[in-house]
């Protein structure tokens, strides 16, 4: 008898001939995250199987987390030959619970002398004759114990949901603007979810912000690792740029050309990084900047997609969803955050275009801009972010 | 590597080597606790004995209970002493007092009248407004030896006259913990209770001292092995007993902080002619030797510090606006200071340790500071 999790994974079913590539990949990120508990991971019979870890809980929240896992169910593995031991195993695991339950069996041994409903019944009516607590209830039961035989036999009762997506790297790379703040996080998580590799640009305008904002934007960066394996964070020096926007634009302008300029210097990072989009927390109408047309100067200054997944979705909302995934208790530490010099008292909510880039143009003189830019670029500090 | 420049000391300092030396000798030959009945555990309880003999002498104090800090210590004097009172009674505090004080005083609201003592604008307790308020229901006032902020130091001899002429039974509790070894005190001269701690004067962290008067009377507020005369119980720490008995025997008599202080003032307001003392003037008899608050608006203090850290030079916000809620410092407000002013403050202290040159660069590094971020103000 052997304890293992069982993995289940999720939209990687539905692929085709590309299913062994993504289940590799969804092997290696498994690998990855049960490494810290000394556990062996192995892809047999279309199964992922983990075995040999010291800390069952921790190991399993850690598999739940990657992306592309459905499920995880801790199990246990035993000689299927000796099908009395089977039904002891089987009620040792059921003994704890009450009220209703039923048993499916699957057995893809089809030289096995007994078929699933055979398998089902027999276990089924051993548990409930020897666990007083438990009746069976085949419609909706509250336990459901899963037997499966190949190999060897596998029982399970338990199923830890997870979070679901393609595995990490099976769709290329993007750029996420981090900020210490709620929803970038949240961004960063729901396009990594979908297989995306991040990467992620944090400016940082010292002395304007300390080390201790650097420092939150960095756990926050590895908060969100945990789902998405590591992942490098570019800081990049900004405060050049934001004294010279300060100085030289009209006021009612100057976080948009902000944004127009962080978006430039992300993109040149995406390019050196060979990601293919960039990845924003912006949601409609949540602050002046983000109002439609505000949207649509920012994006005016990229070539690349700009991937805005909670552009729909409520403040309470991303909340809601950054509670969950772990960042919100870090994105609200209260460091205060000195841009506010740089922040106007009255942005404009509906900028044109034209305005914009005629309130840029002071920066265009003598290609002051674009060197600004190539130094912000040049200056970056690169941090590689691991779980 | 750059050198640091440290000039925070009024929110710790370095442990002198004397003090290093002392520890690490406790720690690795006279770890016995000091309640073992064996020679070497008696060895040291009597180095303890010896310590509180010394800090007692030195303050004129009746009794010295050792604690964990300095807030351990003024917790232990207002709350140890007050709560045996049962008649209903008045606390005074003055508004510039630390939290260790202020708020403790402020836990008291249900069983007594506890009030703010308002201060002048130089955050001298105003001693015009206490007068009134010294009645003889009055149990106790507390007021700090030296304001950590600005570096005022109070009128404790006037507060005690009177104290002793409106209501002589009033006890007075003393926070020393930015006065102590700065400032010469005689407990006999009317002090009850008086609070200091080790890692202000070169010593470790974690210890502290509550030095008693005569009629001082608490009660404990930590039970268990009846150490420190029951005042306190726990194993005595005595690595930290040994490490503030080390600092305050190295603690030089003669030193160059003032003059420091004074080089640093004078070199920054030439530059900056715009900056402004919060809290007494710096030459004034009411400004302790070690620190100085200044304001250099229109300029955020926090930018100012973060650039000012950029060239290794370590200062503290005068205001303990640390968070996006923007409560501006409790003893500038306090001090009738405008919003904008508050903001831009910064507090410059001192140590023996800090070198003229340490001085001049500050100064130096706070005006590029200063002025490369002046043009970049909120409009």
């Amino acid at each position: 008898m052997k304890k293992l999790l069982l993995v289940k994974y999720a939209e990687v079913h539905l692929k085709g001939q590309n299913r062994p590539f993504f289940l590799r990949l969804l092997t290696k990120n498994i690998k990855e995250a049960a490494r810290p508990f000394g556990a062996g991971v192995r892809l047999h019979d279309s199964r992922i199987l983990v075995s040999g870890y010291d800390d069952e809980e921790a190991c399993v929240d850690a598999i739940r987390r990657v992306f592309g896992v459905h499920a995880v169910s801790p199990a246990v593995e035993l000689d299927k030959a000796d099908f009395d031991g089977l039904c002891v195993q089987a009620q040792a695991m059921m003994a704890h619970l009450e009220g209703s339950f039923k048993v499916i069996a699957r057995r893809s041994d089809k030289l096995y002398p007994m078929d699933s409903p055979q398998i089902a019944a027999e276990v089924g009516g051993y548990v409930s004759s020897h666990t007083p607590k438990l009746t069976v209830d085949v419609h909706s039961p509250q336990h459901v114990l899963q037997v499966e035989i190949r190999d060897q036999a596998l029982l399970y009762v338990e199923n830890f949901p997870g979070n679901g997506g393609l595995p990490t790297g099976s769709s290329g790379k993007a750029m996420l603007l981090l900020s210490g703040g709620i929803d970038s996080p949240v961004a960063g998580y729901r396009i990594a979810r979908r297989g995306v590799t991040l990467s992620a640009a944090y400016f940082h305008s010292f002395p304007y912000t300390g080390e201790p904002v650097k420092d939150k934007v960095l756990t926050l960066a590895r908060l969100l690792s945990r789902y998405c394996g590591s992942l490098r964070v570019y800081v990049v020096p900004f405060t050049e740029i934001q004294q010279s926007i300060h100085q030289q634009c009209p006021d009612d302008y100057t976080t948009l050309i902000m944004r127009r300029n962080m978006m430039r210097i992300a993109e040149k990072l995406a390019q050196k990084e060979k990601a293919l989009a960039l990845i924003t927390g912006e949601s409609i109408g949540q602050v002046a900047s983000q109002t439609l047309e505000a949207l649509s100067c920012t994006d005016a200054v990229v070539s690349m997609p700009v991937f805005r997944p909670l552009i729909g979705t409520d403040k309470l909302e991303i909340i809601q969803e950054a509670v969950r995934i772990g960042t919100y208790e870090t994105s609200v530490l209260p460091y205060e955050d000195c841009c506010t010099v740089f922040t106007p008292r009255h942005p404009v909510t509906h900028p044109k275009l034209k305005q914009a880039e005629y309130a840029e143009r002071p920066l265009l003189e003598e290609n002051l801009l674009e060197q600004m830019i190539q130094r912000a670029v040049d200056g970056v500090e690169i941090i590689d972010v691991r779980p | 590597m750059r050198k640091l420049i440290y000039l925070d000391n009024a929110a710790t300092t370095a442990p002198a080597q004397e003090v290093i030396t002392a520890m690490t000798s406790s720690l690795r030959e006279s770890y016995f606790n000091p309640s073992s009945l064996y020679a070497s555990g008696f060895a040291v309880r009597k180095q303890i004995e010896a310590s509180r003999l010394m800090i007692r002498q030195m303050l004129r104090a009746e009794d010295l209970v050792f604690t964990s800090g300095g807030t351990e210590a003024s917790n232990l004097a207002i709350l140890g002493s007050l709560q045996n009172v049962r008649k209903f009674g008045r606390v005074l505090y003055s508004a510039v007092e630390h939290s260790a004080v202020a708020k403790t005083c402020e836990s008291l609201s249900g069983q007594h009248e506890v009030l703010k003592v308002p201060v002048t604008e130089e955050g001298l307790i105003d001693l015009e407004a206490l007068r009134p308020l010294l009645t003889p229901e009055t149990l106790m006032i507390c007021v700090m030896q030296v304001n950590n902020e600005v570096g005022a130091i109070q009128p404790l001899q006037e507060v005690i006259s009177l104290r002793n002429s409106l209501c002589p039974d009033a006890l007075l509790h003393v926070d020393g913990v930015q006065g102590f070894l700065h400032l010469p005190l005689a407990m006999t001269d009317g002090v009850d209770s008086y609070a200091l701690s080790g890692h202000k004067i070169h010593g470790p962290k974690g210890i502290g001292a509550l030095a008693l008067g005569k009629r001082m009377r608490v009660k404990p507020m930590i039970f268990g092995g009846s150490q420190e005369n029951s005042l306190r119980s726990g194993t005595e720490n005595t690595p930290g007993i040994i490490g503030l008995t080390a600092a305050i025997e190295a603690y030089p008599k003669e030193n160059t902080i003032r003059e420091r202080k004074l080089a640093f003032y004078h070199l920054v307001k030439e530059l900056i002619p715009d900056a402004m003392v919060n809290g007494p003037q710096p030459e004034s008899p009411s400004a302790c030797e070690h620190i100085i608050n200044l304001s250099f608006p229109p300029v955020r203090a926090q930018t100012l510090m973060h650039a000012l850290e950029g060239e290794g030079v370590m200062v503290s916000q005068g205001s303990a606006c640390s968070s996006k809620k923007k409560t501006p410092s409790a003893t500038l407000s306090a001090m009738n200071i405008a919003k904008a002013r508050i903001e831009s403050a910064l507090r410059f202290s001192f140590s023996r340790y800090t070198s003229f040159e340490d001085v001049q660069f500050a100064a130096h590094a706070l005006v590029k500071a200063y002025q490369t971020l002046r043009p970049y103000t909120h409009r």
